[in-house]
Formats: C-alpha cells, structure tokens, sequence
C-alpha cells in the first residue's frame, strides 16, 4: 500500500524543551490515523510540521515520497483543520471554501461547481451565501472540513476538532467524522486528547507522551494489549495495582501486593523475580462474586464503599483489604447485581490473562493518590 | 418605593448626561453656530454690517486661498498615507511578531516622545534638520558633504514632521484591532495555498478596517487642523490653511472672514470622513469604537 506520509526521526526543541522527540510514523494512503495524547505532549507540534507551520529541529517528512523539509506550507498537498476552525469571518460559506481554489487559480465557473459539490458532500446544499456567525458548531464545523476537502489534499489534519463542541454534538460528529473519511477516502491525521474520539474513529492510534510515541496500534490491541504503563492508564480507564513480582516453586508468576495479597499473573519475560510492578486491571474484566470453580482466576475480598449509578458507565468503587485505592468496578446495568448496597462485602475476581503487568515506573496520568 | 427608585435613576442619568451636554453646548454646539453666524456677516463700504456671502465668494475668487486650501488637503492626504504605509507594518510587528514583553517596551518606546509637547517635538526635528544641526555636523564632519546642506522650510521636511507627530494615532487603533485578529487565520489563510500578500489583502486588511480607517479619519483631522509643525518646519512656501484662518482672525482682524474659512475646513474634514466610510463600507458606529 502506498504511504500518504512518512515522518522520520523528527525532533523539535524550543530552547532547552524538546516537543517532539525523534518520532516516526508512517500512515498508508486513504487510512484514519489518530495520534493520542494528554495536553503538552507534543501532538499539536507534531501536525504542524507535518503542515509546515513549524519547521523541525530536525528529521525528515515525506508526504507521498516527495520530501517536504523547507516547503512552505502554502505549497504543500497538505490541509489543516484548525482546533477554532479558524473560519475566515469576513467571508461567506462558498468565499471561505473557495478560497483555496482560488489561489490555485482555477476558474470561476470550476470553483463554483466544486464548492458547490462539496457542500452536498457535507450536507450544507445551499448554505453557499451564508455568513460564517449564521452558522451552528457543527455546521461551522463541516464548512472547515469542506474548505479543506476541496482542495483534494494528499492528508488531511484535524488539530482536535470536535474539542469545542458539546457532548452530543461531540458524539455525533464522531460518527459522522469517520464515515465521511470513509467516503472521501482521504487520509486523515487526527489528533485528540479523548481516547474515546480516537478509539472510534481510528484504523491506527498512536499514543504520544512527553514528545514521544508510546505505543502505535489498532485501538483494539491498544485496550486489551497496551505496550507500556502510559498506555495502559491513559487508554481507557484501568485498575492499578502496586507490588513485587515473584516467581513460586511450581513456576508460576505472582504478584504481591504492598498487603501481603498475591495476585496470579502470566509471565512476562521483560520482568525478574524481585521487581518492583505496576498491575493493571479493567473495570469490565472484574467479575462480582466469581463462580468459585472458574480456574486461573484471582479472587479479592472488599468492601463495597460507593455506587457511582451513570447509566451503562455505572461503577462500583470497592475497599479491598487495607490497599489505599479503591477498586473501581464495572456494573453492568442487567438486574443481577441490583441487590448490591454500599457497605456490602463482595468478591471480586478475574481472569489472569486479561490483567497486564508493566515495572513500576512511576508514570501518572493525573493527580491520584 | 417605586418613586424612590425612579428618582434614583433619574439622579444617576442626570450625573452622566450634565457633563457630556454642558461639553457639547458649550464648547462645541455654541461656538460653532456663533462661527457659522459670523461667517455670513459682512461690513460694506460704508462700515454697514449686515448678512453676506461675501466671506465665502473671497476664498474662491483669491487663488491664494483656496491653492492653500487645496494644498493643505491634498497634503493630508499624503500625510496620512504615508502615515498608514509605517502603521500598518509597525503594528503587524508589533502584535504579531515579538512577544508580549517587548510589545510593551516597543509600544512605551512609541509613546514616550508624546510625552513633551509637540511644540517640543517639533524642536527636536528643528535640532536634528537645520542647517547648523545635527546631521549636518556629522555628515560634514565624516567628509560626506562638503558644506552643510538646509533641510528645513520644504514640502519634504514639513511633510515629515507632521508624519512623525501624527504616526502615532495611526499606530494604536491598528495595533488595537490587529491585536484581535487570531494567529490561526493567518496560519489558516497560508495553509490553504496563499502567500504572504493575498494574506495582507484577503485577511489583515479586511479585519483590520475598522481599526484602520479610525487611525485614518484622526490622523486626516488632526493633519488638517494642525498649527505649528507647518509653521515651525514649513518656510514661507508651505503655506497651510490653518495659518490663513489664524491671519485672518489674528492680522486682520477679520473675524468673519475667518469664521468662513474655519468653516470651510471643517466641511471638507466631514465631507472626506462621510465619503472614506461610505467607499469603504464602515460604519461611523464600529470605526469609533462604539459597537463593535
């Protein structure tokens, strides 16, 4: 398959701050790429390189093999979708998406076809006179990305731009964002904060921190295989778990809790006998009250402290043994578990394969205990 | 209760509105439809007063008034062209270009000078130009020049001072406005395929408009009505209306006359202001600030 983009070892430093740090990805042509990442990671300076607003420390950028280090951005087979959308306000709908086209110096009886093609592409027949404050978040929303389709880019960027929406219209133009890139079939380089926006969307996620990229994956290897602690936090929501990896005399691998509790896990082979380790487990994969002849299960005693009710998200937050944190708890919304109170002791269990061991490198996503 | 609280805001409107219409009344309203009185107002040969247009036909049928008055216009124009080819770019440099600290700096560099009087001011452009001044001596000391070289009391000079003390009104209101316009405009604008003029065109000229023809309208009102920079810097050549209206007022003692002539600038200011806004599509509203 062809590559749309090909990013090498790039790096970029402002000063003695390195933003992005030796990255490199390669995204095929017509794919739905998302990069992921907390705010400040480095994920914005990224795209605009690729766009050529900001030009690398060093590092290589290739977009359909034509080296693009040095080409301004207004020569470049690449658009950018603006996180304000950055609509220009002293122009109309059709003047704002034939801008582009314009400059390209395509005549005007072409422009107008164009533009008015796209906008039935995008669902705004029409909407050509309009002024851009007439327009709604989601309308406004889809002139940027028509503005930018228009010119049949090689890849298209989106710098986080479902950020200013509210939920539902967030929800919504998810759906409709990924179905749209599915009929254009341009490449689309997206980058987002919301691990749900990503997970969605995206053929492939890269997930970046602190200048670099943690893991790139299916979002689906990214939740049930994630290749390092960051991923396993920041990708969806996730239990931890803190103690020493042991090895018994049967040869099979535990955890030992800061309690004293041991936890079976699979072996890893990058962890020895005596490392200190993070262990992760989903909310989703804890059973409550386990059939006790399941095997290869760990089972936990607690104490049900909270029930945090949130439709299909419910949750129980569970005091186990004397570990500070509690455990959080998926409840499923089926009637079975309707009897639960607050104050109840439960058991919890699951099923060793489905947790994930990492050394215990400190990393946090955010303020926890 | 309710007589309480109307009286209250009654009190409240009456503290705002006194002082602004004592400001009109008195310093604009009053002087002004005395000027125009005046001004229709003529003495015949006999000493008899009575109502004339003769005030007005003196200016058109005396080439020396209305070449002045020509001039003076025309040069206005010139000076508040000049005045927007420096604002535009110093503004762009300033919002756009270096950071918040120096933006500070550069714009307290920029309003220092207004700090002394412009009477001062234009001593110091004197100083610098004159034929004894400062360049001279330097120029002539390194050997450039073989003898000092007058670069005062010309059109150039004149032209130059009234830019340098008038720039400034140019600058603020653009800054103010370039101030809004959002970085990721222009970004967007070069990403879409434009280059750097078309952005200047397309993008900053248009937003900037209010801020611009505000910075015009006040650098054109006070080029036109100034007094001393084309009095100090200008020589006997350059002659600028404000003077004839001074002669005619202080020399001649011809109050009506003078009333006339003051008049008349005060109409061409308006009449240039009204058909600037009008060719621009601005509004009186959103060029002052008021909505914006």
């Amino acid at each position: 398959m062809k590559l749309a983009l090909s990013v090498r070892e790039i790096t970029k430093k402002f000063g003695t701050f390195t933003a992005v740090n030796q990255v490199s990805l390669d995204v095929e042509d017509g794919r739905f790429f998302s990069i992921l990442g907390p705010s400040g990671c480095g994920k914005t300076t990224l795209l605009r390189m690729i766009a050529g607003l900001t030009e690398p420390t060093e590092g290589s950028i290739e977009i359909r093999g034509q080296n693009m280090v040095g080409v301004s951005p207004n020569k470049r087979p690449v658009n950018l979708i603006f996180q304000h959308l950055a609509l220009f306000p002293m122009m109309n709908v059709e003047e704002n998406i034939a801008f582009g086209l314009k400059r390209r110096g395509e005549s005007n009886p072409a422009i107008r076809k164009k533009v008015e093609t796209i906008l039935e592409r995008v669902d705004l027949p029409g909407f050509g006179e309009k002024k851009i404050d007439q327009l709604s978040g989601g309308q406004k929303q889809r002139v940027a990305i028509a503005r930018c389709l228009v010119l049949d880019p090689a890849v298209l960027l989106l710098d986080e731009p479902l950020g200013a929406l509210d939920l539902k219209l967030r929800e919504h133009m998810k759906v409709e964002l990924k179905n749209l890139q599915a009929k254009v079939g341009t490449t689309f380089i997206y980058i987002t904060h919301d691990q749900s926006e990503a997970l969605v969307m995206s053929d492939k996620v890269a997930v970046m921190n602190k200048g670099i990229f943690e893991q790139i994956d299916t979002p689906e290897n990214l939740y049930y295989h994630p290749a390092s602690s960051f991923v396993a936090q920041f990708v969806g929501q996730n239990n931890k778990f803190i103690g020493k990896f042991e090895k018994d005399i049967s040869g099979s691998f535990f955890v030992v809790l800061e309690d004293g509790q041991k936890l079976q896990v699979n072996s890893v082979p990058t962890l020895k006998p005596g490392d200190r380790v993070e262990l992760f487990t989903r909310p989703e994969a804890m059973m409550i009250n386990p059939n006790p002849e399941l095997s290869d299960i760990n089972v936990l005693q607690g104490k049900v402290n909270s029930i945090l009710f949130d439709g299909g998200n419910s949750r129980l937050m569970v005091a186990v043994g004397k570990l500070a944190k509690e455990v959080i708890v998926a409840l499923p919304q089926n009637t079975l578990h309707d009897h639960i109170q607050p104050g109840d002791k439960i058991k919890l269990g699951w099923n060793t394969a489905s947790s994930v061991c990492f050394k215990d490198t400190g990393v946090k996503t955010y303020d926890e205990l | 209760m309710m007589n309480s609280k109307r009286s209250k805001i009654r009190w409240s409107f009456l503290v705002f509105f006194i002082p602004v219409f004592l400001w009109l009344t008195l310093l604009f309203l009053l002087p002004n439809v005395e000027l125009i009185r005046l001004s229709f107002i003529g003495t015949d040969y006999y000493g008899q007063s009575g109502a004339t247009l003769g005030n007005y036909t003196v200016f058109f049928h005396e080439p020396i008034y209305w070449l002045t008055f020509t001039r003076t216009v025309g040069y206005s124009f010139v000076v508040t062209f000049v005045c927007l080819l420096i604002g535009l770019p110093v503004s762009f440099y300033i919002t756009k270009v270096v950071g918040l600290r120096l933006k500070g700096l550069i714009m307290t560099l920029i309003l220092v000078p207004f700090w002394v009087s412009e009477i001062v001011r234009v001593y110091g452009m004197i100083l610098l130009l004159r034929e004894t001044g400062i360049i001279n001596r330097i120029l002539v000391g390194i050997g450039i020049w073989k003898q000092p070289i007058e670069m005062l009391y010309n059109d150039v000079s004149m032209v130059m001072g009234i830019v340098y003390t008038a720039t400034l009104f140019m600058i603020v209101p653009i800054v103010g406005v370039m101030d809004s316009l959002d970085d990721s405009l222009i970004e967007a604008a070069h990403d879409l395929g434009a280059n750097k003029l078309i952005i200047w065109w397309k993008i900053i000229f248009p937003h900037c408009m209010p801020g611009i023809m505000s910075g015009c309208i006040v650098v054109f009102m006070l080029v036109l009505g100034n007094y001393i920079t084309p009095s100090l810097m200008g020589g006997k050549y350059s002659l600028w209306f404000t003077q004839q209206i001074y002669n005619q007022f202080i020399a001649y003692v011809n109050w009506n006359r003078g009333a006339a002539f003051g008049f008349l600038l005060l109409t061409i200011s308006s009449l240039v202001i009204w058909s600037a806004l009008k060719l621009t599509g601005q509004k009186l509203s959103r060029v002052s600030g008021v909505v914006k």
